[in-house]
């Protein structure tokens, strides 16, 4: 059970998923925040500085979480997975490569001119570095996805002697599955993000808190929300689609198909039995998955038994699926809901309230609820049809990574504790601040009222 | 285009030139942490404010130079890591603790700021210990001896040294006042321990590896490199004067440390990387023969020669836009 192979999957899963959490968030709040500047510039509103100033504070600590957990990754790969880069580094490499070269540089590199630089450069600069990280932060995925995506639906290379070599650059990168996962990712990230800000919106609101920042962000964060929702279903089914073509035995697990069949059901739950390769306690729609996937009843759907011995663990896939598939349903009810209720009666009972709060990190759970799909799904191989996750291990003894790895979860819990202590703190502390005053409302020059809502803290 | 002889040399310069930037940028930063004095509550705002908008960028250099190990040799890049092992994960664990620890004390409840200045403070420290055992145990290839422990042990304060050193003067040339005198006293005796540092190197790493002492020692190479350590002493000679004389009025030549200093760490760099080219595992692994297709490398070199220009100026901007003494840190 510990052995090295494990211990390392272990660890790569904890600080992938670990790490992944926030990049998610900022990707999309970047945008968030060129959006709150830009309305600030147009309009000279304050509360539109009110709100990019509580939002950017979060935008801080979560990049730089997500750029220190980012860091270890790079190690990762040569540490725990040897045989990946010397197997198919000549694709990853590049990829990795680029992202570092394009992006990171961009967004650390603006970074710091859009959290402290307002009052060194003028309100055009300031708003085009914000403009500039969220590019940056939306290129990274790009480049990320695309290296992903490759290990999934590897094209474009040929293999000599082992080891693969690149022979045509815009078939790797524009792999199959690339763009159905860079746009369920994108859309992940907006609705993490959407969510998170209606929730911490809702916390603030709740506490008592009659400011108009937080009902404005509220009501923005839902009506992104609103739309991202059923297009992200859409998208997400398209994936579907393109995964049955390329990955079929990903879906036999998803949707729990033991034997090949036509009308095959739609699983709403059921208990996945590997030894016996059986469901129990089914509770399903007839004929539904066929219709779903096929667009026809009676379509034919391949099962796990055409894959023996190359298929990926059934349980955790399929439960994984389900976690995803309902949290954007709840999603979707409820942006919709909320969105509706705040459009006829401009504000929101207090149990919907309640409900936005538990849902602030809802976009996490079902993340990576969809990661741990597509990951283990693609199990038993690091790239398919290439290299198995079981030849790419490193041969470094168990007990050191034992180490490594307690003292990795140990890190990660304590910095969860601390961030998500910081934030609902921060929350707290913003309902203290005096609503803007009569001065800063007159539409004088952006400085003079950057100037107020400073002079308030 | 390229042949990959070339391709490999290009690479491995563009390795070392990251690598040369991290131990600058980062090691300012990484210095000024380990300077942070912790009952000062005034100093330690100012003197994280001085590397607030520089230090994500700063990391972006490691990530880039491990990148290009990566990308270009990656059986070097696996040999080193998996040798590596236990120092890289204190490394990473550091690194991430203090990166959000600089985050984490200007938002959390103030009660908490003290704790997390503790945390900035450890970790600044023990991710320079870390790198100064990886640099040590890389010099002595990777041998598992009571000599390599003890050489990697005296590199790891070496480094750290090194560190506070560039991040004295980093803050001789931001600050003013008390917090500038303080950063002058801290320079000078940083200085001193770092240049007992690379003379030690400088003895031992010849005397330890045959390859090493017959790439110096063989005439008439001696003659054009030696110049090098030679100048790099005088430099300490002439840094360690500039500083008594600090600060001066009108803060003439507060950024003259500074600069002296990147040009002793620029110095040191090259009589390393000369002392093991065109070894990337020093003694095993040279870069010829660890580097990856050139189709790939190809493939990335054009775009760093789009992208790197590009990067320095955006780098060059940030620095002017913050350019002067610090002022107090704010989120906006």
């Amino acid at each position: 059970m510990f052995e090295t192979l494990m211990l390392s999957r272990i660890q790569f899963a904890a600080n992938i998923s670990f790490h992944i959490l926030f990049p998610t968030i900022t990707i999309a709040l970047s945008w968030f925040l060129f959006f709150f500047k830009l309305r600030f510039d147009q309009t000279a509103d304050p509360v539109w500085m009110r709100a990019y100033r509580f939002w950017v504070k979060i935008f801080a600590i979560t990049f730089a979480i997500g750029v220190v957990s980012g860091i270890t990754m790079s190690f990762q790969f040569g540490t725990n997975w040897p045989k990946f880069m010397e197997t198919v580094g000549n694709i990853a490499g590049p990829l990795l490569g680029y992202e570092v070269l394009t992006a990171f540089f961009l967004e650390a590199g603006f970074l710091g001119i859009m959290l402290f630089g307002i009052n060194r450069v003028s309100a055009k600069v300031h708003t085009l570095s914000t403009l500039i990280v969220a590019f940056g932060t939306t290129l990274s995925s790009f480049w990320i996805l695309a290296l992903n995506s490759w290990m999934q639906t590897p094209q474009g290379h040929e293999m000599r002697g082992g080891v693969a070599f690149p022979v045509d650059w815009l078939a790797i990168i524009f792999n199959p599955s690339f763009p159905y996962r860079l746009s369920h990712m994108l859309l992940a990230s907006g609705l993490t993000a959407a969510f998170l800000i209606a929730g911490i919106s809702a916390y603030r609101l709740l506490k008592g808190d009659d400011k108009r920042a937080p009902k404005l962000t509220l009501k923005i964060a839902l009506s992104v929300a609103m739309v991202l929702t059923p297009l992200q279903i859409f998208v997400g089914d398209l994936h579907g689609l393109n995964t049955l073509k390329h990955q079929p035995q990903k879906i036999a697990a998803m949707e729990g198909i033991w034997h090949t069949e036509k009308s095959a059901p739609l699983l709403l739950f059921a208990i996945p039995d590997e030894k016996n390769k059986r469901n129990t306690f089914e509770l399903a729609i007839p004929a539904m998955a066929s219709f779903i996937l096929t667009h026809d009843f009676n379509g034919e759907i391949k099962g796990l038994n055409e894959f023996e011995g190359n298929h990926p663990p059934v349980k955790p896939v399929f439960y994984a699926f389900r976690v995803m598939v309902g949290l954007g349903m709840l999603m979707l009810l409820l942006a919709w809901l909320a969105r509706i209720q705040l459009w006829r009666k401009d504000k929101l009972p207090r149990w919907l309230l309640k409900i936005l709060v538990m849902m602030s990190f809802s976009g996490w759970i079902g993340t990576l609820a969809g990661w741990y799909v597509t990951e283990i799904g693609r199990q038993p191989w690091l790239v398919t049809g290439v290299l198995t996750v079981k030849d790419a291990a490193t041969t470094i003894a168990p007990g050191n990574v034992a180490l490594s790895l307690s003292l990795y979860l140990l890190l990660y819990l304590v910095l969860m504790v601390a961030y998500l202590h910081t934030i609902f703190t921060m929350a707290s502390r913003a309902i203290e601040i005096e609503e803007i005053s009569e001065t800063e409302q007159q539409p004088s020059l952006n400085q003079a009222s950057i100037n107020a809502t400073l002079a308030q803290e | 285009m390229f042949e990959i002889n070339t391709l490999a040399t290009i690479f491995a310069a563009l390795m070392g030139v990251s690598i040369l930037l991290y131990a600058i940028l980062d090691g300012y930063d990484l210095g000024v942490g380990i300077l942070l004095p912790l009952e000062q509550a005034d100093n330690s705002d100012t003197m994280i404010a001085s590397i607030g908008p520089f230090w994500d960028a700063n990391e972006t250099w490691l990530v880039l130079a491990i990148g290009l190990l990566l990308i270009a040799f990656p059986v070097a890049h696996s040999y080193v890591f998996e040798a590596l092992y236990l120092p890289t994960a204190i490394l990473l664990i550091s690194l991430v603790l203090r990166g959000v620890a600089f985050d984490f004390r200007a938002k959390a409840a103030f009660s908490h700021k003290p704790t997390w200045n503790k945390v900035f403070k450890a970790g600044s420290l023990l991710a320079a210990l870390s790198q100064g055992y990886m640099l040590g145990m890389y010099v002595m290839g990777f041998e598992s001896s009571m000599t390599a422990y003890c050489f990697s042990m005296l590199s790891a304060f070496g480094v750290a040294a090194a560190y506070s050193y560039i991040g004295a003067c980093w803050l001789i040339m931001k600050t003013e006042g008390a917090l500038q005198i303080q950063a002058v006293n801290w320079a000078k005796k940083a200085g001193w321990i770092c240049f007992f540092g690379v003379l030690l190197v400088s003895i031992v790493n010849p005397l330890i590896n045959a390859d090493v002492y017959a790439k110096w020692f063989t005439w008439p190479v001696t003659l054009y490199i030696l110049p090098l350590p030679l100048l790099c002493f005088i430099l300490f000679a002439v840094s360690y004067r500039v500083l008594q004389n600090l600060p001066k009025t009108e803060d003439r030549h507060c950024w003259l440390p500074f600069c002296l200093t990147v040009i002793i760490f620029t110095l040191c760099f090259i009589g390393l990387a000369f002392s093991f080219f065109p070894y990337i595992v020093p003694g095993k692994l040279t870069i010829w023969e660890t580097a990856s297709a050139p189709e790939s490398l190809s493939f990335i070199l054009w775009g760093a020669i789009v992208v790197i220009p590009v990067i320095a100026s955006y780098t060059a901007f940030s620095y002017r836009v913050f350019w002067g003494k610090v002022q107090e840190l704010r989120y906006h």
